[in-house]
């Protein structure tokens, strides 16, 4: 497993060999394919592209889109944007919150839901937003963000 | 293929389209459209055209800007004018196939309004609706009528017409066509686009870089968005005008990753460009070589600035540089860099095809042409609209966005996210221009407009964008990382109930000082929305101070008990008890009335949003103002 994760990484990580300015795009890749952001896959990269630890670890906790722990099977993104927030964004997360127990940026311990808070989707004329993986919820209330978890539950 | 060619292939194509037997059905796909279900929609008709047997031609369009009526379906028969539907749902499918497609019926009744030529009787033409009458488009001019994934659709309008017309002048000629037409960015800041290029040009090294900026981060605003989404050729030709008029061999679109549509559509868009000749090498026989390239942001606001924007096209973190030296001067790795935004660049291509006195005929005296706006929050006709400059904040919330929803009262305007500032009702007859608006506390901005009416509490409003400045700020500069959290921290006092009137005094010198210190205007702008509200909402803050109440009954700390069930109101109708997530309420179906246990309720407010006779009532300030009426 371990050793099968290691020559993935290597091969994602190859092409970008000595060119410290793709640091954000390997990046991107490489949590594209394992969910987040490992400490070995950070010095793999620091190693290959030619640049210190210091700065690949910078530029990952510079960046919202980044994540250095595993997320869970599902990942709910919930936008708390201007437009979002005047029509209700607050408690639908305060609703998540407790339906799932965890603050954002959270995955749950089973490991079935991450919870992520994000500024804006650019869907806000259908505000307040919820974007479970990759489906957009529109017009999000308190119940219907019970609703939409409960289509999840035992999936 | 010469550009004549080009373009007689492309018409061919669109007019075989339009002249075709075939009926064809557009659907708003955009992501609006998708969030609303469009593509369920598109399932939908697929199926039941091949169970009828009926050969349509389905295209797939942007947004034309009515999100609040999604997903939108245009039908066109030949013959007939093309019919709007809203509000579709793959339900209403087969019926609008069997009634209109089929039996000539075009149902009134679902129907928002006709486009083209013709009339049909019982439905407004879309054009003459007030939400889009005042309407002037020029950046959205083909959202929602092409295919964005068909560059020939864009051809066919008149596209890459500009780009055509460019390659034929000299480069100044193109800068001073530019400067001539007026245009300044619409990226916020409003600096003339004519007058940057020309800096550009003239810096001396040959190694020059041009980049669109598609971060859009200001929350609220989808300009950039759907403009990408719903004709991505308009922006890209606007690009490859302005690498011929600076210089330029690179080019870069920096995206965020947030809207996944847009990148799709930029890679089919930049694709296609190259196989026409219009990248690449020696750009339809001009000798201009030019190629595009997207990077993708990755969630963090400052990048948007265009200092910062540039460190992270060098895949660094995104914080941003003390100017100057400007882009111009010394930007991408040091060499002169033109940078604009991407609405910019879809007013470059129009005004290249048409003319410079064209476009500066609309407007006003120093902002001259068009600007798009996202209108989102409290307002009816949400969605993405443009008017020529000038018109009045009256004028877009109430005849455009159809004033505000539920018939409460409008209290605010935010406009220009959190750099901008907040409006009261008094000002609805202000202009919009750049200078009318600075001269209020609030400014352009990219075009976010968030309306906000009597449930909003301004203070909170403020509390919202300080939060937002102070995660986003990047931390370099101290005003900016140390100042915004400190005010952020008094708004926080006074939405407790702690507050004090030197609270505000500390507010306002805090203000000046992080506005008047800050290294980039994120820092510098971020007292914006806090000095707005002061401005024109001074009685809500000292309401919170010295009535310890908020009058909108928002704020938590001052709503120590905020449900109640009137006993007059509640028809024992069960509704609330089955949304309450904790028990608290109780009460026999039929037996009015029901109560609320306050030491289960978390506030929730799932009750009152079921509520059909408004018998839940939210109760504001603190518990010992309204004493034993609880
Ligand atoms: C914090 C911050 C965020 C910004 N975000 C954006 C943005 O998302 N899109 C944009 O075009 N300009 C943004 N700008 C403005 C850019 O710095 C720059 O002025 C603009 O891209 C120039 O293009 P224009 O002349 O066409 O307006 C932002 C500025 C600041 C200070
Ligand atoms: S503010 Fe939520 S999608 Fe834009």
């Amino acid at each position: 497993m371990v050793e099968k994760r290691t020559s993935q990484l290597a091969e994602l990580i190859e092409p970008y060999a000595g060119r410290p300015q793709e640091l954000i795009q390997v990046l991107r890749e490489i949590q594209e394919e394992l969910g987040y952001l490992p400490k070995e896959a950070q010095e793999e990269v620091a190693q290959t592209l030619g640049v210190p630890l210091s700065r690949v670890y910078g530029v990952i906790t510079f960046y919202h889109f980044f994540r250095t722990s595993p997320v869970g099977q599902h990942t709910i993104r919930l936008c708390l944007g201007t437009a979002c927030y005047v029509r209700g964004a607050a408690q639908v997360l305060q609703t998540l919150q407790e339906e799932l127990g965890i603050n954002p940026g959270e995955t749950t311990v089973d490991y079935k839901f991450s919870l992520e808070r994000v500024a804006c989707f650019g869907c806000c004329a259908l505000s307040p937003v919820m974007v479970v993986d990759n489906t957009v919820h529109s017009r999000v209330t308190p119940a219907k963000a019970r609703e939409i978890l409960s289509t999840y539950q035992g999936s | 293929m010469t550009f004549a060619q080009i373009k007689e292939k492309a018409r061919a194509e669109w007019e075989a389209l339009e002249r075709g037997e075939r009926p064809r059905i557009l659907i708003g796909t955009a992501t609006c459209g998708r969030s609303a279900g469009a593509l369920d929609v598109l399932e939908a008709f697929k199926t039941e055209l091949a169970k009828r047997g009926i050969d349509a031609v389905i295209m797939q369009v942007g947004c034309i800007g009515l999100c609040y009526a999604e997903p939108l379906v245009d039908i066109i028969k030949k013959g007939q004018p093309r019919i709007c539907y809203h509000h579709v749902t793959p339900e209403l499918v087969s019926e609008l196939i069997d009634s209109y497609l089929i039996k000539g019926n075009p149902r009134p009744d679902l129907a928002l309004g006709t486009i083209g030529d013709g009339d049909v009787e019982g439905i407004p033409r879309l054009f003459d609706l007030p939400t889009l009458k005042p309407q002037v488009r020029f950046v959205l001019r083909n959202c929602g009528h092409i295919d964005p994934e068909n560059i020939n659709h864009y051809i066919a309008n008149n596209g890459y017409a500009g780009l055509a017309k460019a390659l034929k002048m000299r480069p100044e000629e193109v800068i001073e066509e530019i400067k001539k037409s007026g245009l300044r960015g619409r990226g916020g800041a409003g600096f003339p686009t004519g007058l940057k290029w020309e800096f550009c040009r003239k810096s001396p090294e040959k190694e020059k870089y041009l980049i669109c900026n598609a971060d859009e981060g200001d929350p609220g605003a989808f300009m950039d968005r759907s403009v990408l989404e719903g004709d991505p050729h308009a922006v890209l030709e606007g690009m490859v005008i302005a690498a011929h008029a600076i210089g330029a061999r690179q080019g870069y679109v920096y995206c965020r990753a947030e809207y996944p549509l847009a990148l799709e559509r930029l890679r089919t868009a930049l694709q296609q460009m190259r196989e026409y000749g219009f990248l690449g090498e020696n750009i339809l026989g001009s000798g201009l070589d030019f190629d595009i390239e997207i990077k993708e942001g990755a969630g963090a606001f400052v990048c948007g600035e265009e200092t910062a924007l540039m460190a992270s096209l060098e895949g660094r973190r995104g914080m941003p540089c003390p100017r100057p030296p400007f882009p111009a001067q010394s930007g991408l790795w040091g060499k002169p860099t033109n940078i604009n935004n991407v609405e910019t660049f879809a007013n470059v291509s129009i005004i290249m095809a048409k003319s410079s006195d064209w476009y500066a005929s609309y407007g006003t005296g120093k902002s001259k042409g068009t600007k798009t706006f996202a209108l989102a929050g409290k307002v009816k006709h949400t969605g993405l609209i443009e008017i020529s400059m000038g018109i009045t904040l009256r004028e877009l919330i109430f005849d455009i966005g159809g004033g505000v929803p539920n018939e409460r009262r409008l209290k605010a305007i935010q406009i220009g996210g959190p750099s901008g500032g907040c409006l009261p009702e008094e000002l609805l007859d202000v202009p919009i221009d750049y200078e009318s608006l600075r001269e209020h506390g609030a400014i352009m901005g990219s075009g976010g407009v968030i309306v906000l009416d009597d449930t909003a509490c301004m203070v909170d409003v403020a509390k919202y964008f300080l939060d937002f400045t102070a995660e986003e700020s990047c931390g370099k500069c101290v005003p900016c990382r140390i100042g915004i959290p400190k005010m952020l921290q008094i708004l926080e006092h006074i939405t407790s109930g702690e507050g004090t009137e030197e609270d505000l005094v500390r507010l306002r010198e805090l203000a000046e000082l992080v506005s008047s210190t800050s290294l980039c205007a994120l820092g510098q702008t971020a007292p914006n929305p806090v000095r707005s509200t002061l401005r024109y909402f001074k009685g809500e803050y000292l309401a919170h101070i010295y009535h310890k109440t908020c009058p909108a009954g928002v704020c938590p700390g001052l709503v120590q008990h905020k449900i109640k069930i009137d006993p007059e109101l509640c028809q024992a109708c069960d509704l609330c008890r089955k949304a309450c997530p904790t028990g608290a309420i109780q009460g026999i179906p039929g037996k009015p009335p029901y109560s609320i246990d306050d030491s289960l309720c978390i506030r929730c407010e799932a009750c009152l949003e079921v509520c059909p006779f408004d018998a839940i009532q939210k109760l504001t300030g603190k518990a010992s103002n309204y004493g034993d009426d609880t």
